[in-house]
């Protein structure tokens, strides 16, 4: 048979409820259920997650790293979209 | 564990419990076998999660059938100083793994036992084995699915892998009809509310097991007269070779702590 | 792990296609990122060398981890306590972690594990040549946990800043796993020291057999180790050799003492002037010899990867082909 890898799938953990998502590494497998049971295998031995999301790199879109000027840059000067950039009375400024 | 009701242990009772201390035990020891040697990394760690399972479940019924026994055996006294004839766990568990399709086909047989029997022991009128028995009814419906999910893979995988998963059902499946043989430490252990006879557990069994057999594209053997005698004492040559290598330190070294 | 497949949208054809003119300014403003202390990430234009560099580097310590598992993979079923066999699985598991987190991060590279793999069972990739010796008696697996782990992660810390993002995160990963298998080590080895003389006995062997190749997974001394330079410039190494194995010496010498074993080093003592320890001079025939392949367990350890691989094969195929069965019949049925 001619050699077949198995897919990627990149996996998400929510370590707990409350927490969102967080991307923590790569398993290969053939199917949703094994890449879920491996992924449970690899990256929670240790009590890491609550719940676990698998996805198919492949199906995943990314932003090209070369248009980080056009994407990122424009909100550079957006500083009044911060709460600092309100200077308030002291006896206020918990606000 | 609590402490156990010292009143009085029926030999049945710490027979039932040694069974079942010796069955994860030797499955364990076994599926420990496969560390750095399975056919993908990530299946390396599942193999290796699920020995870890059945070694913490060993440590926890046999330190229980120690205080039952009330001699002063601890867990590894009776993991590693006992006598070939003295373990309990069925010949089942003791086979060895020959490929990759027998560990996964004797993994689901013996997985698919195990979830009937803790969920009937998470019950037990013995408290401390009822609390076993839930912490460990948890793992055994991961080891249900995980190779549950790989015998069908297998089974309707390519030409050869169905033709190994078929020669590991044919060359298991007679070892099974021992998980179920009637016996009076099971009358007394059920009678008692210890825990179910393993014979109740037939039925649903073979519903559970067909179902996954019939997905994977496997036959099911047909019976035979063939018995095997592990959980009485009586085993396959296959255990003292594995018994020869896992006592080897505690033998070696009578005496020392680790 | 981000990995190669995390691409831009299809359809669209990346940008930097580098002609020697983009080169130089996508160079210099690498270089500058470098300097600066940045992250490099997978998607992130990086040199040709620095990239290759990253991937024979990461996909020979993800080889190491994974030849790793052989040595104290030959002691879980001759385990003398549950408790040891427990502990001891659950370590050379975490071991296969190591390794698949790592070949995650060189798939970042644009590398598959499947080519990585076949260049470490053809021979073509190195491995770390510790697990060349042989695990002889129980106790060399406290000493590979004590002393083995130990050197290997004051190796390791530093990768956790190293300058690709990918491998640092994996590395993060890996140390916070790893810190306590040097702990577990020292822990079996002090209940061996509490027991019989036998036992010590067993210890001081095993010491004895892995004190040397422990000093000598730091590698080469500065001077002879012709890649540090550029690795240190690039960032994907922080600290030299030498800095690291005297780091070691020292830290050692007190837990040695404290255990009650004696290192096979007549000439270790402390050196008031320098505030360090001096140490006798590391025969690196030796050293260059397991690398090169004439160690006592090179053959075995590979035939075993070799072995697992192959036999594993069937297996592979088998779950490639029910999935495709699967999606098939899914297909059908819609």
């Amino acid at each position: 048979m001619e050699r077949k890898e198995w897919p990627l799938w990149e996996i998400f953990v929510r370590s707990k409820n409350g927490l969102d998502h967080k991307h923590c590494g790569s398993v290969h497998a053939t199917d949703a259920r094994m890449a879920l049971q491996v992924a449970r295998d690899v990256y929670t031995r240790r009590q890491e997650g609550v719940s676990i999301w698998a996805v198919r790199a492949e199906d995943i879109v990314a932003s090209d790293p070369d248009a980080k000027p056009e994407l990122f840059d424009p909100a550079e000067d957006k500083i009044y979209r911060h709460p600092t950039f309100y200077k308030l009375p002291d006896e206020v400024d918990h606000m | 564990m609590g402490a156990p009701a010292m009143t009085q242990t029926t030999p049945a009772h710490l027979e039932y419990v040694l069974r079942l201390g010796d069955a994860a035990l030797i499955h364990g020891q076994r599926l420990s076998e496969w560390c750095g040697h399975a056919p993908v990394l990530e299946e390396d760690l599942a193999l290796a999660n699920m020995a870890l399972d059945f070694v913490g479940q060993a440590r926890m019924l046999l330190s229980h059938a120690g205080v039952l026994e009330g001699k002063g055996r601890d867990e590894d006294t009776l993991a590693f100083l006992r006598h070939e004839g003295q373990y309990r766990n069925p010949t089942l568990c003791e086979m060895p793994n020959t490929d990759f399709a027998h560990t996964m086909i004797k993994g689901f047989l013996l997985g698919s036992f195990n979830l009937l029997m803790w969920s009937r022991l998470c019950g037990s009128s013995d408290e401390a084995l009822a609390a076993i028995a839930a912490k460990s009814l948890k793992e055994a419906r991961y080891h249900v699915e995980h190779t549950g999910d790989w015998v069908i893979r297998l089974g309707d995988g390519t030409e050869e892998s169905h033709r190994r998963a078929q020669a590991a059902l044919d060359m298991l499946w007679p070892y099974t009809n021992e998980l179920f043989a009637a016996n009076p430490t099971d009358d007394a252990a059920a009678a008692a509310g210890v825990g179910p006879a393993w014979s109740d557990l037939a039925e649903d069994w073979e519903k559970a097991v067909l179902a996954v057999l019939k997905h994977a594209t496997l036959t099911v053997p047909a019976r035979t007269p063939f018995q095997s005698y592990g959980k009485f004492g009586r085993h396959s040559e296959h255990l003292g070779h594995l018994l020869a290598v896992m006592q080897h330190l505690p033998r070696s070294f009578p005496g020392a702590t680790w | 792990m981000y990995t190669q497949a995390l691409d831009i949208p299809p359809g669209e054809q990346p940008k930097r296609t580098p002609d020697a003119v983009e080169n130089a300014a996508y160079q210099a403003e690498f270089d500058a990122r470098i300097d600066a202390g940045a992250t490099i990430e997978a998607k992130d234009w990086m040199p040709e060398a620095y990239r290759k560099t990253l991937v024979r580097q990461i996909s020979q310590h993800a080889h190491s981890e994974i030849v790793g598992m052989l040595p104290e993979g030959n002691w879980i079923s001759r385990a003398p306590s549950l408790k040891r066999k427990a502990i001891l699985l659950a370590k050379v598991q975490d071991e296969g972690g190591h390794g698949l987190y790592l070949y995650a991060a060189a798939e970042t590279l644009g590398v598959s594990r499947d080519d990585l793999t076949e260049a470490l069972l053809s021979g073509k990739a190195k491995y770390s040549s510790i697990f060349n010796y042989p695990t002889l008696n129980w106790a060399d697996v406290g000493v590979i946990g004590w002393l083995v782990d130990g050197a290997a992660i004051m190796n390791q810390i530093p990768l956790c800043k190293c300058s690709y993002g990918p491998y640092a995160r994996a590395m993060v990963r890996v140390c916070k796993e790893e810190s306590f298998h040097q702990r577990q080590g020292y822990d079996a080895l002090l209940a061996m020291m509490g027991g019989t003389d036998e036992q010590r006995e067993l210890v001081q062997d095993a010491v004895n057999r892995w004190w040397w190749p422990s000093l000598m997974m730091f590698g080469p001394h500065d001077a002879d180790s012709p890649n540090s330079g550029q690795s240190m410039r690039w960032g994907i190494k922080r600290i030299s050799n030498d800095d690291l194995r005297q780091k070691f010496v020292d830290a050692t010498v007190k837990q040695a003492e404290v255990l009650g074993v004696t290192l096979p080093d007549p000439e270790l003592k402390w050196n008031e002037a320098r505030g360090h320890y001096d140490f006798a001079a590391i025969d690196w025939d030796e050293f260059w010899n397991v690398v090169n392949g004439h160690g006592q367990c090179n053959v075995d350890r590979l035939a075993a990867r070799v072995k697992a691989w192959e036999d594993g094969a069937w297996v592979r195929e088998a779950a490639v082909a029910h999935a495709d069965k699967q999606a098939a019949r899914e297909k059908a049925a819609a």
